[in-house]
């Protein structure tokens, strides 16, 4: 599985890329592969103010639903509109075009108490 | 429980759920991937969870009949009919399928999560002259379901599937039927559990997919058909279900009967509808509210996203003054409703 040594990730397998004060967040390879075809999502809503652990998006599989957290805390700047319109991106492109949300940082800090690449490809077995 | 397929469904990469009880792959490629393939191509099913009664005897017909909706004394040989076998208030015990063999046999094939409690209730009402025997731990089952199911059967059997549904074959050992839960063509082949594997792997060989639990799921809810323990309970009788047609009234008595026809005199409340979502929206799924007029008036029994429409696709019981095909309704998920509308079955139909 594919984890990209220039994000960091959460234990509930979201990853965040961080550029000045602002994040984008979206779901790892691993997840998508656990969720499987994942047929309908729904990004937060531009202005939502999010804390680090909070459900942020809900997207559902074929089978099940599955809640989304946000692995910062801040308000919520863009949403992924082309998810909601091409579902399958999070489990075609979940690093690139499947993106979920852009969120600003209220606490840059908590970047450091998630996980590292080397951390996150422990806790997933590779 | 394993099926005697566990290990192979393991090696085609199936990812493995509980099922009544059963260890069954809910899907290997992915349900989108497997749905299609039975659509368009065919598709493969382990269906050994499933169980296997046998009925002999001068009087196995009639107490078949005693015991079940439709008309088992009518049911020519190598042939086979869908049926429901009822409590005495009119409810739904299980649906089956009852297949007549040669000579004075009788084969039926029950749900999986009824085996035990069908078994029991039949034994409870065995009568003089009807030999029964529970032979599910004997039996492996592969439903082979798509437009090119009659290749594989070719490949398998070496002669043309045919035409008809609901034919029965005896072959060596082995029942092939006609039948399937998918709507596609198809056949169901029951065979002794020693042989599982290798037919298994020749279905694979011949060109089907495997298929698992979802895609079962999503292919039977396009159809409209209903899922015991979900759309069908003991306490909802198969007028109530739309299942009329499997019940004959003709017959002088069969368990259950009695309350078909007050429900029938005093008029049949509600009934099992299909719906359709009108806008894009999350899958649907068991129990989420529906409306109708504002007011909340049921729940849904079985809920999907429907891989061939492109939408939510839905089964509730509604009051029978809106069970008809056009009437709208909504569907609430996580708080936010959506429009759907009744729609006649099956809700997916092959553009021909």
């Amino acid at each position: 599985m594919n984890v990209p040594g220039n994000l960091r990730y959460a234990e509930s397998h979201e990853w965040i890329r961080v550029e000045g004060d602002t994040g984008t967040v979206g779901i790892t390879e691993h997840a998508q592969a656990e969720l499987t075809d994942i047929v309908f999502a729904e990004p937060p809503a531009v202005g939502k103010s999010l804390k680090a652990g909070e459900v942020a998006a809900v997207v559902e599989s074929v089978k099940a639903a599955s809640d989304i957290y946000s692995p910062v805390s801040g308000e919520v700047v863009e949403r992924n509109t082309a998810i909601e319109i091409a579902p399958a991106l999070l489990n075609t492109d979940p690093f690139g075009e499947g993106w979920i949300f852009k969120i600003r940082l209220s606490n840059p800090s908590e970047i450091e108490s998630l996980k590292d690449p080397a951390a996150y490809k422990a806790q997933i077995g590779e | 429980m394993r099926t005697p397929l566990f290990e192979a469904h393991l090696v085609a990469g199936g990812r493995m759920v509980d099922f009544a009880g059963w260890e069954m792959p809910v899907q290997y490629s992915g349900i989108l991937d497997e749905h299609q393939a039975v659509r368009e191509s065919s598709g493969v099913f382990d269906v050994s969870h499933m169980g296997e009664f046998f009925v002999s005897g001068a009087w196995g017909a009639a107490w078949l009949d005693s015991l079940l909706t439709n008309n088992v004394a009518s049911l020519d040989r190598g042939h086979a009919c869908y049926s429901l076998m009822l409590n005495e208030r009119g409810g739904v015990i299980d649906d089956l399928i009852v297949c007549r063999l040669g000579g004075e046999e009788f084969l039926l094939v029950v749900n999986a999560s009824m085996i035990a409690e069908d078994a029991g209730w039949m034994k409870a009402r065995l009568r003089e002259g009807v030999v029964f025997e529970n032979r599910s731990a004997d039996f492996a089952a592969l439903a082979v379901q798509g437009p090119a199911a009659g290749e594989i059967f070719g490949a398998l059997f070496g002669r043309a599937m045919p035409a008809e549904r609901n034919r029965v074959l005896e072959i060596g050992e082995d029942f092939v039927v006609t039948t399937g839960y998918t709507g596609e063509k198809g056949f169901e082949w029951i065979m002794p559990s020693a042989e599982a594997t290798e037919s298994w792997r020749r279905v694979l060989e011949a060109g089907a997919k495997p298929c698992g639990l979802g895609a079962r799921d999503t292919l039977r809810l396009e159809m409209g058909y209903p899922l015991n323990g979900s759309d069908l309970s003991p306490d909802q009788t198969p007028l109530e279900a739309g299942l009329g047609i499997f019940v004959d009234f003709t017959k002088p008595s069969f368990v259950g009967k009695e309350a078909l026809v007050a429900q029938k005199a005093s008029g049949v409340p509600r009934r099992l509808c299909a719906l359709k979502v009108m806008e894009k929206s999350p899958p649907m799924r068991p129990h989420y509210p529906v409306f109708l007029d504002g007011a909340r008036v049921a729940e849904t029994t079985s809920g999907a996203y429907s891989p061939s429409l492109g939408c939510g696709i839905a089964m509730a019981c509604l009051p029978v003054e809106f069970a008809r095909p056009g009437q709208e309704a909504a569907i609430e998920v996580r708080g936010k409703k959506f429009r759907a509308c009744v729609h006649k079955k099956p809700l997916y139909q092959k553009a021909t």
